[in-house]
């Protein structure tokens, strides 16, 4: 197919035609995965209490998406007068540029990757710490006593939880041995537990894995730590003055984000595309991006029962967990590891 | 032209614009964006050179920490912009003087001979499958360990002496120490007291027949 492309438009507009074109496959699905994403969140937590969800649109709501995407799409874009206009437009676009962008190195399986690249743990880490300037610009154009408090609230969550999520993969970068997220997969799949579901990275690195899952549900806001939006104290934070098109780009990438996370935890400590089985049992033990796919829906499950379940965590509490008890706990278990790798006992050879 | 050529240009151009407009722009908030935007367009700069664990560190480093709490102070700041330009023109001679003997110095030492930088070649291309991060981390705890672990523990005393600086014990502070709420037991908050029924007292309901009669 690349071969052919080059041949019609030359070498250089050929690659990037069909960059392009992959650029295009893996967008395209992940916007399907954010609108269907919202229908299972409400599904989930319908259910979860004891309620149906929604089910009007389409069979068993399963048009939901669509009439919620029409319906934003038609609204007005109201700007407030005494907003800075020109940052105001900015905030949505600089919110959903890094949850995309980071998808470029994510990899499916191990071929299945858009660029593989040798630091593409270091690029996700800095795209998406760029992620929080959607939400500072927003509340601060927004020249909104409530939107100000949601943009500082945020900025000072994400900075906390982002050295608490540093510190859990320089634990999966130290045992791997490499910043390449298809290598990271495949050392996962030799070890002592012969690459079924044991060998994989959670096991080792348990303290790890949970400090990631939770600093990942801090980063992208959700609730338990949605103190940015925070309903029920200031009204829903940095977007309280967007409305329409403007508001549904933060709300696809809040979403992109979600589903990001769950794809880096089932990457890094989940083992990826590779089976749970070992490889003897055939059709069951073979890898495949069905595997990955599993993976990350377990994870985005978890997201959405944490939000059915638990109540909003007080800003002083938020903030003596991520420092007083997250980095501590990582910092600690990087050290254990090293001494581990170093020891006869070493699983990582 | 060749394409990494053109890259590089189109983002100077854009370096040199948001450098600008960081010292002219009027509003704090606007110059700490375009510090943004500069740092992220020298990462640019930094990924032709080929040297991508310097550009990404830029970005995660500068771009995502440092200028977010940046803003965050900035932010806050209530700046009286009419007070910060009183004495423009005053100290403009003083300021453009010493912008010049910079300038100047700057001449001095990028044409002097000893320099030779217009025979640099730049860097040799890299190999495809080399990884600068192995390279570096290579070197920075072999040949230059010292010097690394000198530079971190500067940066630790630093770290500390703000945090001495700036830390106080409020007397205020409504602190509860989470693990003293966890150890909270009913009985260390309800004391149910079981008391006979008492019947209610008779000048009140005197009062209300009072009130049914008038």
């Amino acid at each position: 197919m690349m071969e052919f492309l080059q041949g019609i438009l030359g070498n250089e507009a050929g690659l990037t035609v069909w960059t392009l074109l992959k650029i295009v496959a893996i967008v395209a699905p992940m916007m399907g995965a954010v609108a269907y994403l919202t229908l299972a969140e409400r599904k989930v937590i319908g259910y979860m209490q004891v309620r149906i969800g929604p089910n009007r649109v389409g069979y068993y709501g399963l048009l939901q998406p669509l009439a919620d995407g029409i319906k934003l799409l038609l609204k007005e874009i109201i700007l407030p007068t005494q907003s800075s206009k020109g940052l105001f437009l900015l905030a949505p676009v600089l919110s959903i540029g890094p949850a995309l962008a980071a998808w470029a190195v994510v990899p499916f399986t191990d071929k299945l990757v858009l660029a593989n690249t040798n630091a593409s743990l270091l690029y996700i880490m800095a795209i998406t710490s760029m992620g929080v300037y959607g939400v500072i610009i927003a509340g601060w154009a927004a020249n909104s006593k409530y939107s100000f408090l949601g943009a500082l609230r945020s900025a000072a969550q994400i900075v906390s939880y982002e050295i608490a999520m540093g510190f859990a993969l320089v634990g999966v970068l130290m045992v791997s041995g490499s910043l390449n997220l298809v290598d990271i997969v495949n050392q996962q799949g030799h070890g002592v537990a012969g690459g079924s579901a044991l060998s994989w990275n959670w096991l080792p690195l348990f303290p790890l894995f949970i400090v990631y899952l939770i600093s990942g549900v801090a980063e992208t806001n959700r609730a338990p730590f949605d103190v940015a939006e925070g309903e029920s104290e200031i009204v829903a934070g940095f977007h309280v003055e967007y409305s329409g098109m403007a508001f549904a780009v933060f709300f696809l990438a809040e979403y992109a984000n979600m589903i990001l996370v769950a794809a880096m935890t089932s990457l890094m400590f989940l083992g990826g595309w590779l089976s749970p089985f070992p490889a003897s049992w055939g059709v069951l033990g073979a890898s495949g991006f069905i595997w990955m796919a599993l993976k990350i829906s377990l994870v985005l499950f978890c997201f959405l029962w944490f939000r059915a379940t638990f109540p909003r965590y007080r800003y002083d509490q938020i903030m003596r967990l991520g420092w007083k008890v997250f980095i501590p706990v990582t910092l600690v278990w990087v050290f254990v590891v090293g001494v581990w790798m170093m020891s006869p006992l070493t699983l990582w050879n | 032209m060749s394409f990494p050529t053109v890259v590089f240009y189109v983002l100077s151009a854009i370096l040199i614009f948001a450098g600008l407009r960081v010292i002219t722009a009027k509003n704090p908030v606007h110059a700490a964006l375009y510090l943004v935007l500069a740092f992220f367009t020298s990462a640019g700069h930094w990924l032709l050179l080929e040297s991508e664990f310097l550009a990404i560190s830029l970005v995660l480093v500068y771009v995502g920490a440092v200028m977010v709490l940046f803003l965050f102070v900035v932010m806050m700041l209530d700046i009286n912009f009419e007070k910060l330009r009183e004495g423009f023109w005053k100290n403009a001679p003083l300021a453009g003087t010493v912008g010049l003997i910079m300038v100047g110095e700057m001449v001095l030492i990028l044409m002097s001979p000893e320099a030779s930088l217009g025979s640099y070649k730049g860097a040799a291309p890299l190999a495809a499958d080399a990884s600068n991060i192995r390279e570096l981390g290579r070197l920075i705890y072999t040949t230059y360990l010292w010097p690394f672990e000198l530079a971190a523990v500067v940066l630790l005393v630093g770290m500390v002496a703000a945090i001495a600086l700036t830390m106080r014990k409020r007397k205020d502070t409504k602190f509860v120490n989470p693990g003293d709420q966890v150890v909270v037991r009913r009985d260390d908050r309800v004391r149910l007291v079981k008391m006979a029924a008492v019947k209610r007292s008779e000048p009140v309901a005197e009062a209300e027949s009072a009130d049914q009669q008038a």
